[in-house]
């Protein structure tokens, strides 16, 4: 079993996965923030692979990629870094990023080098369905690695059924049809849409991502699925200020409302340039 | 060649020319993009359709354009030279040509609201301007580089109610523009239709906005069945920025082997000064904008920002119809520096007395590196006027004062 399944296996409820991007705020921060995001209990960590053309992400996480890559973040960098952090934790540890950083690598060779550094799974947010039942599933089972796909309010049935056979680990259900850092309450047509994906009886669990910034929508999220992606939102409290060490349990309290005083007022802000 | 092995320069059922195409896109755009693709063929071949396309191209673009045989460039460069004027279509350019189809295809698809891209503002003035015609809201995306170097267009987009949103993420020019034009339509999948302007982008777009540019090649061969009796010329040439001009041009002669294409690329600087959008010799296989092509990129697969003082040709990928042809040799490519196009914008303009645009010029430019025969038919493809261009022009003047 792996890593993200045993979680989904163990834990019903209220899981809380993480995104930051690598090499952001700073070249070095990799390792602090994955050990203080598992330090605080997140469940999994989603580790950006930071690309100049990032079409599925907001401003937020564009500019977050554009510093890393100016910071000299590279592949083989981040998959050496994940690597050294891996014997400090267990938690699970997802890659996102886009087709064309595989191509270049090596699809074969990077997800055998991931898995090797101790990638648990992978989130690719623009590669086809049926590239991946042409060339990549095989790569991926032979590798051992999970694949997350993404559905959204659009997607119809017959082909949230396709994406969750071809996913493991969980599904990423898009709470609206935006991209990431939008806003977070959800209205009638979206508890409609995750009303329905849930009355499919799907065999992932279903993770909902995209504006989810704060304890109310984090909340609001785990009565429609097992629990939710935050990521702009977090990207922007390591701009805060406070160092990373502070700042990291505090936004993980925030989220999951366990303390709520003592927050940098960044936290508790709504800003969703 | 035998026809089993001959390489088609179709699009395949699966949005390939080749290797090359295919539709690389977030979840968010499936929808869209799945039902342009299942449904745009039978939309454009309706004869309704077809009739509404080619009237408005007539009455209101000014259609067709006239193949002009230019005397003293010929004569400078000895051979048959014709200028195919899409310089002389309403708003200045080709990107008209897609326009007019994608609102007609809009309308169809029942979409209110309109985006796009542009670099030159060539495409944001078409699409803005087929917006008005059919009363819809337009925002156009334009880099900040490129709102600065292009603002008679800006201005003309404006006058014509479309809003012009300055992108100014990483090189805050069309490569980033497309960016978010596609982040627009992701937060608006429903009512927003996407007029890309060039032959790239995922599947069908390459092939829908080939065959809308693809009136250019019909009416080429008309026009030179009249001219000198025979439908073929012996070469086509062409800029390419993401290559819907050149798409347009060779359309019709994609298959007969006797006809030799050239596709133009900007060099910026020079190829090998890091200052280039020569994207057929620094470009590799790779993903941009939703299509697997050539593109410039380091190897770690991070997307290079390329470089040309022509907006319309800065652009580090080219459309998989472009890649495909290149690597399969059907098609032949010449790459030219800015200081090369200024110099071929200001010798057709005092050899015939037309003002071309930037991008144009490029291909003017290859004229000086092809060698010709005397009786050859050679059409180049005069993609646009140079309005837009004219504080690039005069700086230059003003810089070679004897020029
Ligand atoms: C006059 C003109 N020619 C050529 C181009 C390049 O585009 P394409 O390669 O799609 O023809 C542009 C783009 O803005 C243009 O304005």
């Amino acid at each position: 079993m792996s890593r993200l399944q045993s979680l989904f296996t163990r834990k019903p409820r209220e899981i809380l996965n993480i995104y930051f991007t690598a090499g952001h705020p700073t070249l070095e921060s990799t390792g602090t923030i994955i050990r203080s995001l598992s330090d605080t209990g997140v469940d999994i960590i989603e580790i950006g692979m930071p690309y100049s053309d990032p079409m599925a992400d907001g401003p937020t996480i564009q500019a977050s990629s554009q510093t890393a890559l100016s910071n000299g973040m590279t592949l083989p960098l981040l998959l050496e870094q994940v690597r050294e952090v891996r014997g400090q934790t267990d938690v699970p540890l997802v890659l996102m990023g886009y087709l064309n950083q595989v191509m270049q690598y090596g699809p074969e060779r990077f997800f055998r080098d991931a898995k090797t550094a101790g990638i648990d799974g992978l989130i690719l947010p623009d590669l086809p369905l049926i590239e991946y039942e042409q060339h990549y599933r095989t790569l991926l089972d032979a590798a051992g690695l999970d694949l997350t796909f993404l559905v959204t309010p659009q997607t119809p049935p017959d082909r949230i059924r396709a994406l969750d056979a071809a996913s493991s680990g969980f599904l990423y259900m898009v709470s609206s049809s935006a991209i990431t850092g939008g806003s977070s309450a959800f209205g009638d047509a979206q508890k409609e849409y995750f009303q329905r994906i849930d009355r499919m009886d799907l065999k992932n669990p279903r993770l909902i991502g995209f504006g989810i910034s704060d304890h109310a929508a984090f909340a609001n999220a785990c009565q429609y699925a097992r629990g939710a992606i935050v990521g702009s939102a977090f990207i922007r409290a390591l701009e805060s200020g406070p160092p990373l060490e502070e700042i990291i349990p505090a936004f993980v309290a925030g989220i999951r409302g366990t303390t709520i005083q003592n927050l940098p007022s960044i936290l508790s802000s709504t800003d969703r340039s | 060649m035998s026809i089993l092995t001959a390489p088609s320069f179709q699009v395949d059922t699966h949005g390939y020319y080749g290797p090359f195409g295919g539709a690389f896109i977030p979840e968010m755009l499936f929808d869209n993009i799945e039902h342009l693709r299942r449904n745009y063929l039978s939309i454009i071949d309706d004869p309704a359709f077809q009739a509404d396309f080619h009237r408005l191209l007539r009455d209101y673009v000014g259609r067709p354009t006239p193949l002009y045989p230019a005397p003293r460039l010929s004569q400078r460069y000895g051979s048959r030279i014709f200028l195919k004027r899409e310089d002389l279509n309403h708003t200045g350019a080709h990107k008209i040509n897609n326009a007019i189809g994608q609102i007609l295809l809009a309308q169809h698809l029942g979409k209110t609201r309109i985006i796009a891209e542009t670099g030159a503002g060539q495409h944001g003035v078409a699409t803005a301007t087929v917006c008005a015609l059919v009363g819809l809201p337009c925002v156009v995306y334009m880099g900040e580089l490129d709102v600065a170097r292009q603002a008679p267009n800006v201005a003309r987009m404006r006058m014509l109610g479309a809003e012009v949103r300055p992108v100014t993420s990483g090189s805050r020019t069309l490569k980033d523009a497309t960016n978010e034009a596609i982040r627009d339509w992701i937060n608006h999948p429903e009512d927003t239709h996407y007029i890309i302007g060039s032959a790239v982008g995922p599947h069908p777009y390459p092939d829908m906005v080939t065959r809308f540019q693809s009136v250019i090649s019909a009416e080429m061969r008309n026009q030179l069945q009249e001219q000198t009796g025979m439908p073929n010329p012996d070469m086509v040439i062409a800029c390419v920025g993401g290559g819907s001009n050149a798409a347009g041009a060779f359309f019709h002669y994609l298959e007969e082997t006797s006809v030799q294409l050239v596709a133009v690329e900007a060099a910026g600087l020079g190829i090998d000064s890091g200052h280039s959008a020569a994207t057929s010799v620094l470009g590799t296989e790779g993903i941009i904008h939703g299509s697997k092509t050539l593109l410039m990129q380091t190897e770690d697969g991070q997307i290079i920002e390329p470089y040309s003082l022509s907006a319309g040709l800065d652009y580090p990928g080219i459309g998989p119809l472009h890649a495909h042809l290149i690597k399969t040799g059907r098609a032949s490519t010449y790459s030219v520096t800015d200081a090369e196009a200024l110099a071929a914008a200001l010798e057709l303009t005092r050899l015939e007395g037309i003002i071309p645009a930037l991008e144009s010029a490029h291909a003017l430019a290859a004229l000086d590196k092809i060698t010709f025969q005397p009786d050859q038919v050679v059409v180049l493809c005069l993609s646009g006027r140079g309005d837009k261009d004219m504080a690039t022009y005069i700086d230059h003047l003003d810089q070679n004062p004897t020029a």
